[in-house]
């Protein structure tokens, strides 16, 4: 149970213990020097304290191995500071492939958080204990940040932007999110709650929520065709456009040579930016849909565009996969 | 200590720097570095009172979770507002446009800054930029946080936002002046026999300040006029919606204010590295691994300025660089403290006042040094950043460290600035409870964020409340250990006793001058003919057998 005053948050997730290990390692070396270097000051004020008004201090003007080894010592020990940083900073931003995913859009002041199954809440999000989960975070207006303490995670959400995060709830239970990136007026009350649930529970709630559900892919669909993008985007790869049978998940090879992975991030530029990056044997010719949709429009085209691939007709047999985190 | 030896009497000089004139006219028109130290002093002592009464308040606000004082708007202009304060307009101006100003001529032992004029037009501009930021405080104030964040900034906050940036834009030319004021002054008219390593480390570090000054100064101004740009014409830098990179605008603000943070703390430990030798009595231990460790900071400074940046998506190659780099310029911070601290070793040391500011500036600054170590480590960095951590780490290097080594270096130097002396039991005791209030204030903040709290919040959950309550409660002692000060050394100036022109007695040239120094600083040009911080060949000091010592330095006894 928690105490009067703690000193660390729940850990409530796969990242809490490696945090919390780290930075107990930092604070034993920090004190070490601190509570060194305090008693050193303090035993010499009172050792070395002036007897004689005209005393004078007896001049020591340096000590080259004393220098050499506090350069080195100090060295090896942030060296070894940044290494271990750096092994749990990858496991971070190291997303496993099998993930839940929630979409997560920011906006002055609320969250809204979308799951799998177009589920929306507003400032509450709800995920299965012991799964993995990721968040795809976007911002409607300013830059946002998405913290949960109690699982050690944290991720800005920039405008323009898709940023990913992950973790995999270990307890269940209920746990402060927060918006920790200053962004006006009612930063302090952009917050709410993440529950952890056992899955049966997770999936009790998800299908007793279904009044609130409005499935993404049938909103993306009516927006590929109002915006007609199925006029060049045709299925039999006939169109001005690639077809985007197949695409997500997929390796997809550029005019100049270079390859991307079709992730969320490239479709939403090239929805927004379409001659950012332009598919080998086609032509610069779509128009920008900067400014014409909202986030959460976007978000419900890329799934579209993501449920394309189950499709028949799709471009080749090999993309014809399950989207991660969809089962 | 009080002492038994009868002190030989002194009297003030009778023409000095304050009274070779006495019209307002020959106050601002002045061209001498000491009195436009001075005119410094007043007014980055206004903005330290403005951004310490914006402080107060917010540390009464969240004394409760919903916030008892004002609204969330006002809150929100409450934090900016005393950011921008504090440090652009009294931090980064403390040390360097005060004692710098003051002490640079006198301690290589020139008449005046190689530019005089040059060095007025910097406290001008200066007043015209804080007259900008006072102009944005009055018609609405702003609401932006110091780090003025694109878009909320740029698009979306309705604050008196482009009045502000205009401010600093116009106070960074203020900064750059002088930095270039000193960097000309010590390459050219160092006084004979005064070679770079016989420099007073306090040199050095201004030397490393300026060199920051000249090169990071002009990104930020640029950087904030582009902000007032996007505001004012929507030409599209920052905002997304235009075509601009919100990111961007990070890169270049951190890329001068991070180094900034080492404009404030450089001179700081320059006045801390001329304290200690001078009350333990003995030379500097490794002079020359100070003064290198001045320069290591600023060059290595301009390359960690991402590491504010490890949550917005940059690259996981850019973050273990940015990482790697941090650590490496926390190595030549860590080399001062150990020099520091075995300079004691073997010393004769005394308990005068300035000498507490620099022992306490030692334990702050190790403190904040320290829980740097965790804000650079990449793993803990997702964790506590952007919590009250971070708050807690930079005060304890601003507050603990600069204002430290800028309160300590006022009472080093105020019997030469002013002649007179201060009470000194009545200064020990302001330096005791300064030390013990910051603590109070800022060490619980430290668990506050580690726990999650985030910064910037105007009401937060209940279980935060003791350790807010703590940090206020630690506030309103360190607001005493202000006001002591400012209240005893008024009174000093006038009811003081006489200093004499080197009461410690210290080693540097600006003590082999009247106290207050005349005009053109010197009676005759100097000549060094000794090592830095030697007691042990200067018989001038009256410390050798034989030789009557000087008198205590204390006002009180």
């Amino acid at each position: 149970m928690q105490s009067q005053l703690p000193l660390l948050p729940e850990q409530a997730s796969n990242f809490a213990t490696s945090v919390d290990s780290l930075a107990l390692f930092i604070t034993a070396i920090c004190l070490f020097f601190a509570v060194a270097i305090t008693a050193a000051v303090i035993i010499f004020f009172f050792k070395f304290r002036r007897r004689q008004p005209s005393e004078v201090g007896t001049a020591i003007h340096g000590d080259m191995r004393l220098e050499a080894a506090w350069v080195v010592i100090p060295l090896i020990l942030a060296l070894t500071m940044f290494a271990w940083g750096a092994v749990v900073y990858v496991e971070y931003r190291h997303t496993p492939t099998d993930t839940l995913d929630i979409y997560v859009v920011g906006k002055q002041w609320m969250w809204k958080l979308q799951q799998p199954t177009g589920l929306k809440e507003i400032n509450e999000l709800h995920v299965p204990v012991g799964r993995d989960v990721k968040l795809i975070l976007a911002s409607e207006d300013v830059i946002h940040d998405f913290s949960i303490p109690a699982f050690r995670v944290k991720m800005d959400v920039v405008p323009g932007y898709y940023n990913t995060m992950w973790f995999r709830p270990t307890k269940p239970g209920r746990y402060h999110f927060f918006c920790q990136q200053y962004c006006g007026t009612n930063h302090a009350v952009m917050g709410g709650w993440v529950t952890v649930m056992e899955p049966a529970d997770y999936a009790a709630w998800l299908s007793n929520s279904s009044g609130m559900n409005v499935n993404p892919l049938g909103v993306g669909e009516k927006l590929f065709a109002e915006k007609a993008c199925n006029t060049c985007h045709q299925s039999d790869g006939k169109g001005q456009g690639p077809s985007l049978n197949g695409l997500y998940g997929s390796t997809v090879r550029l005019a100049d040579g270079s390859t991307v992975k079709a992730d969320d991030s490239y479709i939403r530029e090239s929805i927004l930016q379409p001659n950012a990056k332009i598919v080998a044997g086609y032509q610069p010719l779509m128009p920008t849909y900067q400014g014409q949709l909202t986030e959460e429009e976007l978000v419900a085209l890329i799934a579209y565009v993501k449920s394309l691939q189950a499709q028949p007709g799709a471009r080749t047999a090999s993309a014809v996969a399950p989207a991660p985190g969809k089962k | 200590m009080s002492t038994s030896i009868t002190a030989p009497a002194h009297t003030m000089p009778r023409q000095h720097y304050l009274n070779s004139s006495h019209s307002i006219r020959s106050w601002l028109l002045t061209t001498d570095h000491k009195r436009i130290a001075l005119l410094y002093l007043l007014s980055v002592t206004f903005f330290f009172a403005v951004g310490g009464i914006f402080a107060t308040m917010i540390r009464i606000h969240l004394l409760s979770p919903s916030g008892f004082l004002v609204s969330p708007e006002m809150y929100n202009r409450l934090f900016t507002m005393h950011g921008v304060a504090m440090v652009f307009f009294f931090l980064i101006p403390s040390i360097p446009a005060v004692l710098g100003n003051f002490l640079v001529p006198m301690m290589i032992g020139a008449k005046d800054l190689a530019f005089p004029k040059l060095n007025l037009l910097s406290w001008y501009l200066y007043i015209i930029g804080g007259c900008f930021l006072l102009y944005s405080f009055f018609i609405g104030g702003l609401d932006t946080g110091w780090t003025f964040y694109t878009p909320l900034s740029s698009i979306y906050s309705n604050s008196a936002v482009t009045p502000a940036v205009l401010g600093i834009f116009i106070n960074g030319f203020s900064s750059i002046l002088t930095g270039l004021n000193f960097v000309v002054t010590v390459h050219t008219m160092r006084a004979p026999g005064m070679t770079w390593f016989r420099l007073p480390l306090f040199i050095w570090a201004h030397y490393a300040t300026s060199i920051i000054f000249i090169l990071g100064t002009p990104v930020i101004a640029i950087t904030l006029l582009l902000v007032g740009l996007e505001r004012m014409f929507h030409l599209g830098f920052f905002n997304p919606n235009l075509g601009g990179d919100p990111i961007l605008f990070q890169h270049l603000f951190w890329f001068y204010s991070h180094p900034a943070v080492y404009i404030m703390i450089l001179p700081a430990m320059g006045v801390i590295s001329e304290i200690i030798p001078t009350f333990a009595r003995k030379p500097i231990f490794g002079y020359s691994f100070i003064a290198g460790s001045s320069i290591a900071i600023a060059v290595i400074g301009f390359f960690v300025w991402a590491h504010h940046m490890f949550l917005t998506g940059e690259s996981v190659y850019a973050a273990l660089a940015f990482s790697l780099l941090s650590y490496l310029v926390a190595i030549p911070s860590a080399v001062k403290v150990f020099n520091w601290t075995s300079t004691l070793y073997k010393g004769s040391i005394s308990y005068d006042t300035p000498m507490l500011y620099a022992l306490g500036f030692i334990g702050l600054f190790l403190v904040g040094g320290l829980t740097g170590l965790f804000l650079a480590c990449l793993g803990l960095d997702i964790h506590i950043h952007d919590t009250y951590f971070v708050i807690a780490h930079f005060h304890y290097i601003m507050v603990g460290g600069a204002v430290m080594g800028y309160v300590g270096g006022l009472h080093f130097w105020w019997p030469k600035i002013t002649g007179k002396l201060y009470p000194e039991f009545l200064a020990r005791i302001a330096a005791v409870v300064l030390f013990f209030g910051f603590n109070l204030t800022f060490f619980p903040q430290f668990i506050l964020g580690y726990l999650g709290m985030p910064r910037r919040y105007h009401s937060y959950p209940p279980e935060y409340q003791v350790l807010n309550v703590m940090s206020t409660a630690g506030a309103s002692i360190l607001a005493v250990g202000y006001l002591l000060p400012m209240i005893y050394l008024l009174w000093s100036i006038k009811y003081g006793r006489v200093a004499g022109p080197n009461p410690w007695p210290a080693t540097g040239l600006e003590w082999k001058t009247d106290s207050p120094p005349p005009t053109e600083n010197f009676h005759v040009t100097p000549e060094v003919t000794w090592e830095p911080y030697d007691y042990e060949n200067r018989p001038d000091l009256g410390l050798v057998a034989g030789v009557s010592p000087v008198a205590p330095a204390h006002g009180d006894d």
